[in-house]
């Protein structure tokens, strides 16, 4: 698969704090990309730099072929949503889109039309009188009525109820299979959003955690619950991610060092079920941040007194 | 879809199955495509495209250059064939193993399934 956009080897510093490090991951032509990661991690800095926005202080970024900063050509193809996007003061909505659809030359009117009547967003009013799920709903309108070839969104949600939510994801779904391009989504909703995403990047402390197709990282974990000898036993032949017991029993979030079936586990008194995204990126960057609460949580699971496991 | 029960597109090729067993897609009928797919379950295009193939492959629905997707003649009686073999492993294997931690023998499964039949 080519990439739309790529970085290598990038490291962003800001005086003291790094806030990438030495990250090297790219974004496939025409998919949608969850870019994950704790706050902090690094996910608007690594979009700030793929749109043209900051220059990094090592390292190599690439959006479809070029150094996106300063380059009108490429920047014009790309469209960032940011979270809690400013516009000028005396801005109405209606002048927002039409600024955007100057900038665009992929803009579409009946798009944006649509969408400015699915979100209800009243055309002449002042951006800076809306409220905060309404400036969302302006850059999301915007983000989508662009399409541009590569689409950022980072965090578009702020304020959105979950019905305004789900008509995203609806209306970003129909106009991907319509037209697709590249998208890159950061989020912290990731049980909302997973069926959407083909691909994941997890940052954590910025550096790349995590940088797989979804359905290839479903099936390398495994939630696994049962007996705590017999899961303890199953346990050593694989990364143990997470652990939780109660009584004489564990819960056991496997990372997979060879593939297991169900069903074979159901043969020896264990349940098995796939690890949803959001568990996984959570176990994840949890043992990566080593907090104290999981360094103790997995003291407490390791001892073998029955119950004392169960205090979290 | 549910993200608790195995990959996605899988969901979407058995779900297809489905219908074609249970009659609500003839064979010879058109599949609904990969866009109306993906806007049903709210999933990515390309996962429900994925699932599509998966049953092309498989020989149940087969492509009609620039129309769809349709149910091939006999995929029906292919999937039948196909469960029947998978029955034993997806039901009789979790029964025999639960009716064991319960102490329940073959022959009072057997009578079970017996006096099941007759209340049926």
């Amino acid at each position: 698969m080519t990439a739309a956009a790529t970085l290598t080897d990038v490291t962003m510093r800001y005086r003291e704090h790094t806030a990438l490090d030495a990250v090297t991951t790219s974004f496939a032509t025409d998919g949608i990309t969850g870019l994950l990661g704790r706050n902090g991690a690094g996910k608007t800095t690594l979009m700030q730099l793929l749109a043209g926005h900051r220059v990094p202080s090592s390292g190599q970024v690439r959006v479809l072929g070029t150094d996106p900063y300063e380059d009108d050509a490429v920047l014009q193809q790309i469209c960032f949503v940011k979270e809690s996007q400013r516009y000028p003061d005396h801005f109405r909505v209606r002048d927002a889109l039409s600024a955007a659809a100057t900038l665009f030359p992929t803009w579409d009117e009946d798009l944006a039309r649509s969408l400015v009547a699915d979100f209800d967003l009243p055309a002449r009013r002042p951006v800076v009188k809306l409220s905060r799920g309404m400036v969302s709903a302006v850059g999301i309108t915007i983000g989508l009525a662009s399409r541009a070839p590569v689409t950022f969104f980072d965090e578009p949600y702020l304020g959105l109820d979950a019905v305004a939510r789900q008509l995203f994801y609806d209306r970003l779904i129909a106009d991907y299979a319509e037209e697709p391009r590249t998208i890159v989504l950061s989020t912290h909703l990731i049980e909302e959003i997973s069926g959407l995403l083909e691909h994941v990047v997890l940052l954590d402390g910025g550096r790349v955690l995590l940088d797989d197709d979804v359905e290839t990282l479903r099936a390398s974990a495994l939630t696994v619950t049962g007996p705590t000898g017999r899961v303890e036993a199953l346990a050593r032949e694989h990364e143990v991610l997470t652990r939780d017991a109660l009584g004489g029993s564990t819960r056991a979030v496997l990372r997979l060092g060879r593939p297991l079936e169900p069903a074979d586990l159901a043969a020896s008194g264990l349940a098995a079920e796939p690890t949803p995204l959001q568990q996984l990126v959570v176990a994840l960057s949890t043992r990566a941040t080593g907090t104290a609460s999981a360094a103790a949580a997995a003291r407490t699971a390791r001892s073998s007194t029955p119950y004392e496991g169960a205090t979290r | 879809m549910n993200e608790d029960a195995g990959p996605i597109f899988r969901q979407v090729a058995a779900q297809i199955e489905n219908a074609i067993v249970d009659g609500s897609l003839p064979e010879e009928s058109q599949a609904p495509s990969s866009n109306e797919l993906s806007a049903f379950h709210r999933i990515n295009p390309a996962t429900a495209a994925k699932g599509l193939n998966q049953l092309v492959t498989d020989g149940v629905l087969y492509k009609r250059r620039g129309v769809g997707m349709f149910v091939a003649t006999g995929a029906r009686e292919q999937l039948l064939k196909r469960r029947r073999s998978e029955f034993a492993d997806q039901y009789v294997r979790p029964l025999m193993t639960e009716a064991s931690k319960l102490g329940i023998s073959t022959t009072e499964l057997a009578r079970m399934i017996d006096r099941w039949e007759d209340e049926r």
